[in-house]
């Protein structure tokens, strides 16, 4: 794109010594800091109008003290942190496995670079070694520059966790960078990409803060264009009590593209089956950007979920396709603010799948849901109005690192398109390359970044495009779907985006359709369609 | 630079132990004091370590799913790599601890003319491995200076050991690979420019410590050997706490039981202490069942939330206009 800077990918010997904490925050590569009415709006401490350019950062007079007390706190709650200061040997293996290094060349962005820069400030401040023998045990001074540093590099980590399955130890710098992103939030150091839509979906409901009545008009609009699309009314029920199911998704799906063709995906499987299900108004947001901030906004953010299944009365609660979203659900919801024992053992109305992997959290995932209508044969799949894709999957982080959901979505896939390959086995499934822009990091200002840290995903993308003329890249994750198709058309362009469920509502035989005409974007389908 | 310090400071340890002998009290000082420090503080470090491992919580479940999930029943699963159980993810743990599987997965990446590719990269696990095999194997063999009889499984093990039979003594396996591996780990460090940017001398120096350690073990078995039978004396006497101090030690053996001695005191405190990570790293030593087991946080404690009934309290107007249902409890309406 004649437009965007031309970016170098190259891996150079390093330079310098790492401990020199110094960090030159050059536009392209971080975030915006948190305005103070985000900090407002959620109680946060220290709000006040400052950005990383700035030489004074405006800190609390106490931040050392409040930093240090912080680190003391976490270290006696969380063993992930203890462990993960003390065990590193500094064997490297993590070193070439992160996208955010694979694509800066920046040798602070390895995994254990990253995490050396507060286990340095751990040994000089928590470790006998490291108060006695100073910079010789590899100890540092906690000072404002070190501060400063910490938020470029740990708001240049997506939380993506593949340097952890290369750990011998299973050391997940992900988890370091959430907490050091905590610690940050405690002397107000934040990013406002972050803190706004938390703030939207904390007092409105979801991230761009639609009020209930807009966030009806956008269902409604969905439903006119799927009579459009289908000939059939296909009404999508909000806050309706005494539905079976709740079902919640990514706020991304009802106001973005190409998210929104994933939400008449589903609205078209619901109506097809019978599901008597609802959405929710209040717990309008799936997504959960409290995760890249820290533990209590995230529980904030999440409370509302069961919550809202309690008030509505449902048995169960099926949940979209988003990325993070599922980290938050699968290994975090039931501990936080369950249990949910007023809710049912998830069954599936269709097929009386009990779905005893959720017996305990009550949400399953909607690939798993669909997966288990394809297997017993519940609906009916005409693949080829997908023909002129040809698909490939990218595995989000967190669904593949944090949960091990890899054969269902490419059930739905096998079933719904023709046309479908994989990427080279090291770059998808537990190995899945980052789309660059998780955890908060998916903002315009912070773009060059995002297309570095983007860059593995993208050339493996640039591979099956150019051995099977790949077009269409799949994927279950709502940040994906906003932040891919920039990276597709950087890196490799004439490839699209779409959700998984985008595809199956393509190809999805419904009872009482009209010929379709067009997919769900609207295009043309490429040929005579005949067996609707 | 780091690498030289350390080098200078184990080679510093080692002059010392070489020269205990001509000072007076320096051989029980290194013979019988240092050997019951060290030991000591092997012992209350490693517990101190390992009860403050164990002792602080695990929040949430967290593992590292590295396969497919149990779901669907038809849907075939990565029992190991994705545990479901307890049993599954303590397999998976033993796994890791017995052959480094994890690195086993290493790669080496490469950009070149802008496409990124990778290369097989598995001699840091095979290092890995060689290394903490040998000193197993090493550590088991020195049980004969320690027990008496003999443990049964030690004379075996030297025989199979030596069983390339080159040299008199013969030539044991486990010190070839032992040396080889520390070599290749140092060289790697120095070699490689992202490690060299990363190390510390501590890193230097644990390397170089193990390897004056192997080094002056090998030389009292193929150079200079030691009177066998008062080592193990020496050995005997100190296990039964009835230390003996030996009349003329050789200096190998002063430097060899001083670099040990550094060795078990600096352990607790350092890196090397990394064993706990592959036992009780939450990633890895959960089962992979937070949808279906509640995982209990000790320490979960109550956060504000907007409650329905504040957010209704906002909207219902506008709802109602909208005909959205409204529960309208908690207000005037
Ligand atoms: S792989 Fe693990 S032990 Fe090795 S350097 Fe990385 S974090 Fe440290
Ligand atoms: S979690 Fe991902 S982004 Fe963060 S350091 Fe590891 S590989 Fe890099």
């Amino acid at each position: 794109m004649a437009d965007k800077p031309a970016i170098d990918i190259e891996l150079k010997a390093p330079k310098g010594d790492w401990r020199d904490a110094r960090v030159e925050f050059r536009k392209g590569t971080f975030s915006n800091a948190s305005p103070p009415k985000d900090l407002v709006h959620l109680g946060l401490p220290n709000p006040r109008k400052w950005q990383p350019t700035d030489l004074d950062w405006q800190l609390p007079p106490d931040w050392k003290r409040i930093l240090l007390e912080g680190m003391k706190d976490r270290l006696a709650r969380y063993r992930s942190f203890r462990l993960f200061m003390d065990v590193c040997v500094r064997c490297g293996a993590c070193a070439d496995k992160c996208h955010f290094y694979l694509g800066s060349g920046d040798p602070k962005n390895m995994p254990f670079a990253r995490a050396e820069l507060i286990r340095s400030v751990y040994r000089r401040y928590f470790t006998l070694s490291g108060r006695l023998f100073g910079s010789l045990a590899g100890a540092r001074e906690l000072t404002e520059d070190v501060v400063k540093e910490w938020f470029y590099y740990f708001y240049q980590c997506t939380e993506c966790r593949r340097c952890s399955i290369y750990c011998p130890f299973g050391i997940d710098t992900a988890e370091i960078t959430m907490i050091v992103r905590e610690l940050l939030s405690l002397i107000g150091v934040s990013t406002h990409w972050i803190t706004e839509p938390a703030g939207n979906c904390y007092r409105v409901g979801n991230h761009l803060g639609i009020a209930p009545h807009a966030f009806k008009d956008s269902l409604e609009f969905a439903r006119d264009e799927l009579r459009d699309i289908t000939g059939l009314d296909i009404e999508i029920p909000i806050n309706r009590k005494g539905a079976e199911v709740l079902f919640v998704m990514p706020s991304a799906d009802y106001f973005a593209t190409p998210h929104y063709y994933t939400l008449l995906g589903y609205m078209m499987l619901f109506h097809e089956i019978g599901l008597d299900f609802t959405v929710s108004a209040y717990a309008s947001e799936g997504g959960n950007f409290g995760l890249f901030h820290s533990n209590d906004l995230m529980k904030r953010l999440n409370a509302k979920i069961y919550a809202e299944a309690k008030r509505l009365g449902v048995k169960w609660i099926l949940g979209g396709e988003c990325g993070h979203m599922w980290r938050v659900l699968h290994q975090y919801m039931d501990t936080m603010n369950g249990p949910a024992d007023f809710l049912e053992m998830p069954v599936s109305p269709v097929t009386g799948t009990r779905f005893e992997n959720a017996a305990s959290t009550k949400m399953v995932h909607v690939c798993e849901f669909t997966a288990d209508l394809l297997y017993h044969g519940k609906i009916k799949l005409d693949p080829s109005r997908n023909d002129e894709y040809v698909v490939t999957y990218h595995d989000s982080c967190n669904p593949a690192r944090g949960m091990g959901l890899l054969e269902e979505p490419r059930y739905v896939l096998r079933r719904a398109c023709n046309h479908f390959h994989e990427m080279p086995a090291k770059t998808i499934r537990e190995y899945t390359f980052c789309c660059g822009s998780g955890a908060g990091l998916g903002n315009d200002e912070n773009m060059e970044m995002r297309l570095r840290g983007g860059f593995p995903r993208a050339n493996a993308v640039r591979h099956v495009r150019e051995e099977h003329g790949v077009n269409l890249l799949a994927c279950i994750c709502a940040i994906d779907k906003a932040t891919l198709p920039t990276l597709m058309d950087y890196w490799v362009p004439g490839v699209q985006v779409a959700g998984v469920h985008e595809l199956l509502g393509n190809a999805l035989v419904m009872t009482g359709e009209k010929q379709r005409a067009t997919n769900l974007r609207g295009e043309p389908l490429a040929k005579e369609e005949v067996h609707a | 630079m780091k690498a030289l310090l350390a080098a200078a400071a184990v080679i510093a340890l080692a002059l010392a132990g070489a020269s205990a002998g001509a000072i007076p009290g320096g051989t029980v000082a290194v013979t019988v004091v240092l050997p019951y420090v060290a030991f000591l503080t092997l012992a209350a470090g490693i517990a101190w370590r390992v009860w403050q491992w164990a002792a602080s919580p695990v929040p949430y479940r967290i593992p590292t799913t590295c396969g497919q999930q149990r779901s669907l029943a038809w849907i075939r699963t990565a029992p190991i790599d994705n545990p479901d159980t307890g049993i599954m993810a303590a397999i998976r743990v033993a796994i890791e601890a017995l052959t480094f599987r994890s690195l086993l997965r290493n790669s080496r990446s490469h950009v070149s003319a802008g496409r990124l590719e990778f290369s097989e990269a598995r001699l840091l696990w095979l290092a890995s491995l060689a290394l903490h095999w040998s000193l197993l194997v090493i550590l088991l063999r020195h049980l004969r200076f320690v027990l008496q009889p003999t443990p049964f499984f030690v004379p075996p093990l030297d025989a199979l050991d030596g069983f390339l039979r080159i040299g008199a003594p013969p030539l044991l396996i486990t010190d070839v690979l032992l040396v080889a591996a520390l070599l290749y780990l140092l060289g790697r460090r120095l070699a490689n420019p992202l490690l060299r940017y990363m190390s510390l001398l501590t890193d230097y120096f644990a390397l170089l410590l193990l390897l004056g350690i192997a080094l002056s073990g090998m030389a009292m078995r193929y150079a200079a050997p030691v009177d066998l039978v008062s080592v193990k004396q020496l050995a005997l006497a100190l296990a039964a706490f009835h230390p003996v101090v030996p009349l003329a030690p050789s200096a190998l053996l002063l430097v060899h039981l001083l670099l040990v001695s550094t060795l078990a005191i600096y352990l607790p405190f350092s890196k090397l202490a990394h064993f706990g990570g592959v036992f009780l790293s939450p990633t890895r030593n959960l089962a992979n069942n937070s949808r279906r087991v509640r995982h209990i946080n000790p320490w979960n404690r109550p956060v504000p939330t907007h409650t329905y009934a504040e957010w209704e309290a906002e909207y219902a107007d506008k709802m109602k206009l909208a005909g959205l249902p409204v529960d309208g409890t908690d207000h005037g309406g």
